[in-house]
């Protein structure tokens, strides 16, 4: 599964405003920290704003924020904004869909593709929250401890 | 229009007693819309007051009143995978969600679990069950290394 670029740049911006609620983060920032385009991720968080899962402020000071319910909306919904990850009519289209072997490789794609739906579906902005603070504590549990300084006798 | 929660108080969560089940078969066949009392005497008989430290069916209390139950088990090296705990059964009242008591009925059910010697816990559930599905993965379940095969029989 793999999802389109500005789809990822929707979920990464909605989850750091998301984490950050209240704070005003500005498109440079994101696309900073995440080494995107400052052009197309501005493409994006406009798309977000018409949406209404975040809101802009002009100005100096001015930049995102999140404006969406983080226990409801859900992956999908993000997704759905941006493209159609279950395109079976796409998929009708390849030749040979209609064969006896196409027909059977379609369900079986499918399968995968309700299973990837149920999944996005599934899962809210503040799930993906809890599981990124998760992967946070882990990644620190497993760093070594710093090595300790001699003591000068 | 956002739901609020019902003030359902501090609920206790304990094993189930016989004069809860006429409030649990009741919660099932509300949320479920069919009245099962065979299938949750059945499961009483097998789960119920505390049996086995393998098998769990606990409910909250609150207000006098059962709010929800839990139901699972310990199932050992099922296709070679070890021994683990696997809820297969959550409600949890309607007009009582939102209020943390799903929460709490899976925690004590994982502290039974871990008594039990178990550090994994399990569940299977319809994809199309969004509530139960993001419930779950809001208490940090993640996908199972496990793929659920079914076919209809001839």
């Amino acid at each position: 599964m793999k999802l389109q670029i500005s789809t990822g740049l929707a979920l990464y911006s909605l989850l750091e405003f998301a984490a950050n609620p209240g704070r005003q983060i500005s498109a440079a920032d994101i696309a900073a920290e995440y080494g995107v385009s400052t052009h197309h991720l501005a493409k994006v968080l406009r798309e977000l704003v018409r949406a209404g899962l975040i809101e802009s402020t002009r100005g100096v000071g001015g930049g995102y924020r999140f404006g969406g319910n983080a226990k409801r909306l859900t992956l999908m919904d993000v997704i759905e904004l941006f493209e159609d990850i279950g395109d079976r009519a796409g998929r009708n289209r390849q030749p040979g869909a209609s064969t006896d072997v196409g027909r059977a490789l379609g369900a079986v794609l499918t399968e995968i593709d309700e299973i990837a739906k149920a999944t996005f579906r599934s899962i809210t902005i503040s799930t993906m929250l809890k599981i990124i603070e998760r992967q946070r504590r882990h990644a620190a549990q497993k760093k070594p401890p710093r090595p300790r300084r001699l003591r000068r006798s | 229009m956002t739901r609020q929660p019902r003030a359902t108080g501090n609920p206790r969560v304990r094993p189930v007693e016989a004069p809860d089940l006429d409030q649990v078969i009741a919660i099932d066949a509300d949320i479920t819309g069919k009245k099962k009392p065979d299938y949750w005497y059945e499961l009483f008989h097998r789960y119920g007051a505390g049996r086995t430290r393998q098998r769990l069916f606990l409910v909250a209390e609150a207000g006098g009143e059962i709010q929800g139950f839990i139901i699972g088990e310990v199932r050992d090296w099922e296709f070679g995978s070890p021994p683990c705990g696997w809820v297969f059964g959550i409600s949890v009242r309607p007009g009582a969600r939102l209020a943390g008591i799903g929460t709490r009925l899976l925690e004590a059910i994982c502290a039974g679990f871990r008594r039990a010697g178990v550090d994994k816990v399990r569940t299977l559930i319809a994809r199309d069950n969004r509530l139960v599905l993001s419930f779950f993965r809001s208490q940090a379940m993640m996908a199972a290394p496990v793929i659920p095969l079914e076919m209809d029989l001839p």
